[in-house]
């Protein structure tokens, strides 16, 4: 294989290479903007956040560069060893990680930490790739369904053990590529149906969804062949939806008592009660006087003067929605969307099962990151701190990021090279 | 593995209809709700009042009656209070541990962002020793304000004080906050808009921990404050001082007037008290004390009690009787130690009869104004009955200022009473009463009230030779330095000038030779009349009416020592000592000062009385 400088480049998706690159520089702007500091001015001042992320895109761009260099065999090659070397660092760092509040997750090396649980999403993408893309693997066996679940379900364990629940929840996302590969609908369903009804149940009042609940189930039944087993089904779906709705009501209602803190010690979300509803209530009041065009770049208050907690990393959307109001927002999301049907064409089009798989895992991390991150940001979605893909501060994040994607772009390059 | 490729539809799908309810949920809270644009301007701005200085007050004289001065408030953001040694902050304050906590709590139930008071007014003392410390004491910081003080510690009635506005005020007039101050009596309150000033308001943006970022906008919606104007009070600070100092140990009250301007020179009400007892912190103890005092120090005689005008109304008779043309300076009526009409009552004392007009001014007969009085009301020539006689005598009463307001710029001044044709008509049955009924108002007794104010007005009036200026206390506001409009104006009483001159001229005999010679001044006419108002609750009121010089008059006083009981024995001397105190600054006769300011006058009154 011929690997010149001109080589590098050959076949990369520039679509995906660009969209990387806005959002890389739309996170970067408004990171800025979050966390302006009028004696230091300058973007690139490296005492502020700002000029340290600019230290993380260079070196995620000189990363990404080392991945297209590298032979587009070797990742397929690595996967069982790289998710093996994770998951020994996430014991690891149980022992001999840096404690950072409350959560054991960081490996300190002076100034600057690495977060295995980063790098574990991934390693754990690559390995469901490289095992379901064995030849005599099918999705609808049981044993298949085990062996994947471990696969996840390993590392979830392990980083709820360091108490980063937000992170391990990330891998339940991996559910979209199981589906893809051939897991029955009725998991994904059941999936769709628990986070549609969270949703709603955070908006509307429990009576009302459940006498609703009611009538669809009676709207169904007198439609419905009246066998004893469809019988059975709505009945048991329609006192799980209830349970569901009456729990999420339950939790969010009882915020402020003392179950509330349990509940919240016990996620590790938030040591202060408090602070997790009153840090809603401020991205809200953030985003929300955005208006329509925004306060226009720099003038956010909300942000700038740390109404909004995090605001340069799990709430840097607030900033986009103070300072550039609903169109900023709006551009936002329509980028993120893109970026992931692109990614599911892109996946579709490739001959290889692993590099499919890989890409579908992709898409499910990012897809995962964006709907949490910003439907807490938005009250949609509880708050966990997850940041968002590309924008959010901090080298850990981007690193990961940036690795994902770019193997995907390698692999997606090396697709026409497999063919010849 | 093609059988499944169709599910990447679903997988789009459900990654449109999540962007979908997203984008929608920005459209609603960024675009649709507004709620959350007031939630940020509640978490970022803040407005700051900016107080501007109340004006100052100078006596006619140039003599500073009134400033400001520095007061300091301890403020607290109970949020940024943080491991302060509680028990060195007490002592240091002034405070015990439980009353601390007590504060705590009430403050932060008010805002644990927000700043609020935590002590009001600190003494100096208090302040020096609180400063040294403050940087100990995070979230506790000093803003200074400002009390008003009174250097001369005279005139508390007039001057008036400051206190916090009530609710009724706030909910009335949208410039008062609660807290603000405002003036609530005397010139504090007559004069609040012009001392007052315009408050400012600066808008600053805060971050989380109500640290200061920036003005707002640059100070787009920023008004800055406007000082208050200073005052010119028409008073005389040594003047309202001597007066103070002569009315010590008695009850009653001085009005001076210049006849030539309206323009009050004192104004006394005794028993007085000290205006800086009404300032600060100890205002509500203090004001508590002054409210329980039997001698009603917070009773402002000089515009609010009415006495019977006693001899000094006479000279109104006299006027009148002169203009109705039944009373001339020759009229002469007999006196037999009393009205022989009614069978000697009123009674009256020794003294050659019949005398003539100035005579019977100048010894102060009773007989000849009973006559003077039934001729004016019983004159059927030009008045068909007693009613339309008696209601035309009223009307020039009412002329000079008496019975009515006559709308000084001091609060609380009342009317006085001059009773009404109605009145009789309820008390002696309608055509129950003739001129006989009411004969004691000839000689100032029976059912009228004047206050001493009034009486001073009708002195002017007579000084001028039929008109006055409304009584005022400011003669300078601000800048222009002149007083309102309305005291530009003379109001004329219903008595032509050339009838006043047989009355003075019996005025200046009283001094001369006659009931009121301890006022008589060398070198200076002095015009006067003494008064004695019956009490029926004890000894009479000693009342005593001068004008001086009689040409080109400067000042005109009524003085009224309550219990005094004649005319001639206090508050004459007291009228001719703060005549000459004022036209000559110097006194000539310091015996009779001296008896004035150490006598002592008791009060007589048999129960606490409502001179109302
Ligand atoms: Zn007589």
């Amino acid at each position: 294989m011929r690997k010149t400088e001109e080589g590098i480049f050959r076949n990369i998706d520039w679509v995906t290479v660009i969209m990387y690159l806005i959002l890389v520089a739309m996170g970067w702007i408004n990171i800025y903007a979050s966390v302006y500091n009028e004696e230091h001015q300058l973007i690139t001042d490296l005492t502020q956040k700002y000029g340290k992320q600019m230290i993380w895109i260079g070196t995620s761009l000189a990363l990404a560069l080392v991945i297209l260099i590298v032979d587009g065999n070797f990742y397929a090659a690595v996967a069982w060893p790289l998710w093996i070397f994770v998951l020994i660092s996430l014991v690891a760092v149980l022992f001999l990680g840096t404690e950072v509040s409350g959560s054991k997750s960081w490996f300190r090396f002076g100034e600057f930490g690495v977060q295995p649980a980063e790098f574990a999403k991934f390693a754990t993408a690559m390995v469901i790739a490289k095992y379901l893309s064995q030849l005599d693997i099918k999705m609808t066996d049981n044993r298949t369904k085990i062996i994947s679940a471990m696969l996840i379900g390993l590392p979830i364990l392990l980083i709820l053990l360091e108490n980063e629940t937000g992170v391990a929840l990330v891998f339940f996302a991996f559910i979209l590529v199981l589906y893809r590969e051939g897991l029955s609908g009725n998991f994904l369903l059941l999936g769709v149906i628990v986070v549609i009804l969270f949703i709603l149940s955070l908006l509307i009042d429990k009576i009302i969804l459940i006498v609703a609940l009611a009538v669809i189930s009676g709207v169904l039944f007198l439609f419905m062949r009246k066998t004893r087993q469809n019988i059975i089904l709505l009945s048991s779906l329609f006192i799980l939806s209830s349970v569901v709705i009456y729990s999420v009501d339950y939790a969010y209602n009882n915020l402020q008592s003392h179950q509330k803190k349990r509940i919240d010690v016990f996620l590790g979300k938030e040591s202060d009660i408090k602070k997790a509803g009153y840090n809603v209530n401020q991205s809200l009041i953030a985003i929300g006087s955005g208006g329509l065009t925004g306060k226009g770049f720099l003038n956010g208050t909300q942000t700038k003067y740390d109404f909004v907690p995090e605001q340069s990393t799990d709430f840097i959307f607030c900033t986009v929605g103070e300072e550039w109001g609903f169109v900023g927002t709006a551009v936002v999301v329509v980028m993120f969307l893109l970026l992931l049907l692109r990614i599911l064409f892109i996946a579709e089009r490739q001959r290889s099962p692993f590099s499919r798989i890989y890409a579908y895992g992709v898409a499910s991390i990012i897809f995962f990151h964006l709907m949490v991150n910003v439907g807490m940001t938005i009250g949609l979605a509880p708050v966990i701190g997850i940041p968002l893909p590309f924008f959010s501060y901090g080298g850990s994040s981007l690193w990961s990021f940036t690795i994902l994607l770019f193997i995907l772009i390698k692999l997606d390059a090396y697709r026409l090279e497999i063919l010849r | 593995m093609n059988a499944l490729s169709g599910r990447r539809y679903v997988i789009s799908a459900i990654f449109i209809v999540v962007g979908i309810i997203y984008l929608m949920r920005l459209f609603y809270i960024q675009v649709l709700n507004d709620s959350y644009k007031m939630s940020a301007n509640n978490n970022v701005l803040r407005y700051m009042t900016e107080y501007p200085a109340r004006g100052l007050v100078y006596d006619r004289e140039g003599v500073l009656l009134v400033y400001n001065e520095a007061a300091y408030d301890l403020m607290v953001t109970p949020r940024q209070v943080k491991q302060i040694d509680t028990i060195d902050f007490c002592e240091t304050v002034g405070i015990t541990k439980v009353q601390f906590i007590k504060k705590m709590k009430q403050v932060k139930a008010y805002s644990p962002y927000k700043e609020s008071i935590f002590e009001k007014q600190l003494s100096k003392e208090t302040y020096a020793a609180l400063q040294e410390k403050l940087y100990k004491f995070k979230g506790f910081f000093v803003q200074a304000r400002t009390l008003r003080k009174y250097p001369q510690e005279i005139a508390a009635h007039t001057l008036g004080y400051v206190g916090e506005v009530s609710e009724k005020i706030t909910k009335k007039n949208p410039y008062y906050k609660s807290g603000d101050y405002i003036g609530v009596s005397g010139i504090e309150k007559s004069y609040e808009e012009e001392l007052r000033g315009k408050k400012g308001l600066k808008i600053m943006m805060v971050d989380v921990f109500n640290r200061p970022k920036g003005r707002f906008k640059d100070g787009m919606y920023d008004t800055t404050a406007i000082s208050g104007q200073n005052l010119i009070s028409s008073l005389s600070a040594r003047l309202q001082k001597y007066g103070e100092q002569l009315l010590q140990n008695k009850s009653g009250a001085i009005v001076a007037i210049d006849p030539s301007t309206g323009e009050i020179l004192a104004c006394i009400s005794g028993p007085s008290y000290n205006p800086n007892l009404l300032v600060g912190r100890e205002r509500t103890k203090n004001y508590g004390k002054l409210f329980m005092d039997k001698s009603l120090p917070l009773f402002n005689r000089a515009l609010m009690a009415y006495y019977p005008p006693g001899s000094t109304f006479k000279l109104l008779n006299g006027l009148i009787g002169e203009q109705e043309q039944v009373t001339f300076r020759e009229t002469r009526y007999p006196c037999n130690r009393g009205y022989p009409v009614m069978g000697g009552k009123p009674k009256c004392h020794p003294h050659p009869s019949p005398m003539d007009l100035p005579g019977a001014v100048s010894t102060s007969c009773n007989s000849y104004f009973c006559y003077v009085f039934r001729s004016i009301i019983d004159n059927r020539k030009k008045y068909p009955n007693v009613v339309v006689g008696y209601n035309a005598w009223r009307d020039y009463v009412l002329s000079f200022g008496v019975g009515v307001k006559i709308h000084t710029d001091l609060p609380q001044e009342l009317p006085g009473n001059v009773p009404t044709q109605k009145y009789y008509d309820k008390y002696f049955g309608k055509n129950g009463w003739k001129s006989s009924t009411i004969v004691s108002l000839s000689i100032g007794q029976g059912e009228l009230g004047v206050t001493p104010l009034q009486m001073a007005n009708i002195i002017c009036s007579i000084a001028n030779k039929g008109y006055y200026y409304t009584p005022h206390i400011v003669k300078g506001i601000g800048d222009k330095k002149k007083p309102r409009d309305e005291y530009k104006i003379k109001h004329y009483t219903k008595v032509e000038p050339q009838y006043f001159e047989p009355i003075i001229d019996g005025m200046q005999g009283a001094v001369d030779h006659g009931t009121s010679t301890s006022a008589k001044l060398k070198d200076i006419i002095v015009c006067g009349k003494t008064g004695t108002a019956q009490n029926p609750h004890g000894k009479d009121h000693s009342v005593f009416v001068a004008f001086a010089p009689r040409d080109n008059p400067k000042i005109a006083v009524a003085v009224l020592v309550e219990n005094g009981g004649w005319g001639a024995t206090w508050a004459v001397p007291i009228g001719g000592l703060m005549i000459e105190k004022y036209l000559r600054d110097s006194i000539s006769k310091p015996d009779m000062e001296k008896r004035m300011l150490e006598g002592i006058v008791l009060s007589t009154e048999k129960k606490s009385k409502d001179d109302k």
